[in-house]
């Protein structure tokens, strides 16, 4: 067996359970199983390990709900070319772009080699940003726009530049990295596990919930703490929450960008009044403060039961009639329909996750496929799927979950019961020694991917973050493709893609 | 004294009409606004204050405001609010109205261009092309005028003695409508264009302007103002010609006419698609094209 099979809810397993296989076999297992579009790549990363240096390969079956875990290994001084996975399945090319710029890998037949976001770590430090290579193309008609990478509001930086054909894109290149802050390495460096969860809810501002609660589970997995149920509905709770409030925000913000007031201000206050009930409950908007290993600090008790059952509902209502105004209203049809199409077989092709990938047609939803906490028991999930792929779809998959998550919120609280109380967090707790352990969430935007390996003592050697971000930046270029330029912005915001989840 | 009287009207005008545009909005939208003459005070502000160059461009960038300002005022002085008398008026002074504001639009591009910014020549190529595109409807709306009454200055063209003409009120009505699109388009609004918007890409008047700061950007601010002034006083005395001929008519309506328009269109509605912009306006300069036959027919007093 070239794969360690295990999935989403059991505990770490240790590093000498993960098979060491030759690249060879592991490379032509790959190249057919993820031919099948029930696989995709979760993550494939390496590190270095007394002298060698191995690459671990996390590998999804959605089908099965299955994940295979598979390594691979060179000698520190090997000068060999691996062939490149990317040539055969773009959806890797984050991940080996990752590798080629930390440790100087040479990927054969890579299609498009550049670095991915000029981490501090890097081995080559004559690759900078200001450097970075840019494709172009020559030609009489075309014109290049640059924008970035200091935004000119109060968004994070990133480089976009443009190949036009006067007002038709015909190219857009994302060049990212201006936010990196070395967050990985941070969770290694300060073993202090409050600062840990700290910096896990800071990875990505608008998914403080997802990610802190993908830190906690990979942490609890390393221990042998069961989370008590009220537990795991409170971090359920606290997430779709976040859903919601991002949801609505970019409705609004999508509704702003076409000049339509009325959708604008509507969301807005809604997305106000559901940060406000995450504050009422947690004292923080984004939710900051609320998810932490092994307990919470602050557990739900009978009034804010109450508060956030009325607020949910009054907001589902309410949104229901934003929703209602948008799918009727010609204007605003005419700017998202047919606006920013990526199909169904680009969009797995790049390996798109999340909302983006289920606008497509492509059903990417770790609640369903990789069910985590109540998902697949005492919630049964159901993706929702739209099969254009413009930023419609985008926008009316955003609407429906944030009615689904309302109702997921009301049939929450219903299971909630004070009695089964929570405890404080603990900060202290040993964990498992030489193990690695992986957990998945489905975060707003799409699938949060944690992995935390331990070294002999027991403390995080490597912790490795994935946000959604990363595969989906590219669906955003290929969006834009043939769209006016003036309609780029509107793309944009339909995939609402971060930076800081991106650069880490 | 009528002159002056008119001349002040129009500024008049020209200051309130953003006012009420915002409070059109923030009531449709359930908002208390900023106050009426919140855009007054930030072009006060912004008058004090002093300009920065880029370093690429030449002088051309910083006459430009001044051009678009001077021509702008320029062009308000041959606008009559009803009854009065505009402060320059002779025969033919539609069409120098209508060059006199390409010229003020000619100056901003050429400054847009100067920058050497990507998006302020973007800016340029969509103002160029809608610039183009909505000449012919303000021809049409002005030969239809011109033709319907006979003289071709603004002053003679709505005095009107008759009590009450069908044929006439038709016409004028049409021509209103006309103008009062034109102002959508030459104040670029929603569904044209979007003054508020943050958006560089998808800007037509307003990203050629992002280089300018202090007074150079107040100066563009008020010519736009007057522009939109001079569209709305144009389109209220076509209406007040039909029943009530008198300056204390006309300066309100053109106020709540264009404003009120404007503010609707913009709380209700979405932006156009870029490409469906020359749609847009196109259909206006064939509306134009229809309204000067209609106006014609009826000139040759068909019975309706």
């Amino acid at each position: 067996m070239i794969y360690h099979i295990t999935d989403n809810l059991s505990k770490a397993i240790p590093l000498a359970d993960i098979p060491l296989v030759e690249y060879a076999a592991l490379y032509h297992d790959l190249e057919q199983r993820l031919q099948d579009e029930r696989y995709h790549v979760a993550h494939y990363f390496a590190r270095l390990e007394e002298g060698q240096l191995r690459f671990y390969l996390i590998l999804l079956d959605d089908k099965q709900h299955n994940i295979l875990l598979s390594s691979h290994a060179l000698d520190y001084y090997d000068e060999v070319t691996l062939p490149s996975l990317t040539a055969l399945h773009p959806a890797l090319h984050p991940f080996e772009r990752e590798i080629a710029e930390l440790f100087s890998v040479k990927f054969g037949s890579m299609p498009w080699l550049k670095p991915l976001r000029f981490s501090a770590d890097r081995l080559n430090r004559n690759s900078t940003i200001d450097n970075y290579p840019f494709y172009h193309i020559e030609g009489e008609s075309l014109h290049q726009v640059n924008v970035g990478p200091i935004h000119a509001g109060i968004i994070e930086p990133g480089a976009f530049r443009f190949i036009c054909n006067g007002e038709s894109v015909l190219h857009l290149e994302i060049a990212l990295g201006y936010q990196h802050r070395g967050l990985e390495r941070e969770f290694s460096n300060d073993s202090n596990r409050l600062r840990q969860t700290l910096l896990a809810e800071n990875i990505a501002g608008d998914s403080a919930v997802s990610h802190a609660s993908a830190f906690a589970l990979a942490i609890e997995k390393l221990t042998d703490f069961t989370p008590s149920e009220a537990l795991i509905i409170e971090r359920h709770i606290a997430q779709e929450l976040e859903r919601m409030a991002m949801h609505i925000a970019d409705t609004g913000a999508l509704c702003m960008d076409v000049g339509y007031q009325l959708g604008q201000v509507a969301c807005e206050a809604l997305r106000t009044m559901t940060i406000n009930t995450t504050q009422a409950w947690c004292g923080n908007r984004f939710g900051k403060g609320l998810i932490r290993p092994m307990g919470t600090n602050k557990p739900l008790n009978s009034a804010k039961i109450d508060m956030i059952r009325q607020n949910v509902a009054e907001i589902a209502r309410r949104y229901e009639e934003v929703r209602q105004d948008i799918k009727t209203s010609p204007t605003l049809l005419a700017r998202f329909e047919q606006c920013g199409n990526v199909g169904r077989a680009e969009m797995l092709r790049i390996g798109g996750v999340g909302m983006a990938a289920r606008a497509s047609n492509a059903p990417r939803d770790i609640r369903l496929s990789h069910p985590y906490g109540l998902f697949g028991k005492e919630l049964q999930h159901e993706s929702v799927i739209k099969r254009q792929g413009d930023v419609m779809a985008r926008l009316m998959v955003r609407c429906r979950e944030v009615l689904q998550s309302a109702e997921y919120i009301q049939q929450l609280l219903n299971l909630y019961s004070t009695a089964t109380a929570t405890q404080q967090p603990d900060y202290e707790a040993k964990l498992t020694p030489e193990a690695l352990s992986l957990s998945l969430t489905e975060g707003w935007r799409g699938e949060i991917c944690h992995v935390a390996i331990t070294d002999k003592q027991g403390n995080i050697a490597t912790y490795k973050v994935k946000d959604p971000s990363l595969h989906n930046w590219l669906a955003l270029a290929l969006a834009v493709r043939s769209e006016g330029i003036s309609d780029f912005p509107i793309c944009n915001k339909s995939f609402n893609l971060s930076y800081c989840g991106h650069d880490l | 004294m009528a002159v002056l009287l008119n001349t002040i009207l129009m500024i008049v005008v020209a200051l309130t009409i953003t006012g009420v545009i915002n409070r059109t909005r923030a009531l449709l939208s359930g908002r208390k606004g900023i106050p009426f003459l919140q855009h007054i005070r930030d072009v006060k502000v912004l008058w004090r204050k002093g300009s920065v160059y880029s370093t690429t461009t030449t002088t051309l960038f910083k006459i430009a405001p001044a051009i678009y300002l001077g021509v702008s005022i320029v062009a308000m002085l041959f606008i009559p609010v009803a009854n009065l008398y505009p402060l320059i008026s002779f025969e033919g002074d539609v069409i120098c109205f209508a060059y006199t504001l390409a010229l003020a639009r000619l100056a901003i591009i050429l400054a847009a261009m100067d920058t050497g910014s990507s998006f302020e020549g973007m800016g340029a190529a969509r103002e160029a092309l809608y610039g183009a595109l909505i000449e012919p409807a303000l021809m049409m709306g002005f030969a239809t005028l011109a033709m319907f009454c006979g003289y071709t200055s603004f002053a003679d063209i709505f005095e009107f003695e008759q009590a009450f003409d069908l044929h006439h009120t038709i016409v004028m009505l049409l021509i209103a409508y006309l103008f009062i699109q034109v102002a959508f388009i030459e104040a670029g609004r929603v569904p044209v264009d979007d003054p508020r918007t943050h958006l560089e890409l998808t800007m037509i008047h307003e990203v050629m302007c992002l280089d300018y700061s202090g007074i150079d950007l107040a100066m563009i601010k008020i010519a736009g103002w007057l522009k939109t002034a001079c569209f709305a006083m144009i389109a209220a005395n076509a209406i007040a010609t039909t029943c009530c001929f008198y300056w204390w008519f006309a300066t309100p309506v053109a106020i709540l006419l264009t404003a009120l328009a404007i503010g609707i269109v913009e709380s209700t509605q979405a932006r156009n698609k870029l490409v469906r912009n020359i749609t847009f306006v196109v259909t206006i300069s064939a509306m134009a094209t229809l309204i000067f036959f209609i106006g014609y027919l009826l000139h040759l007093n068909i019975d309706i």
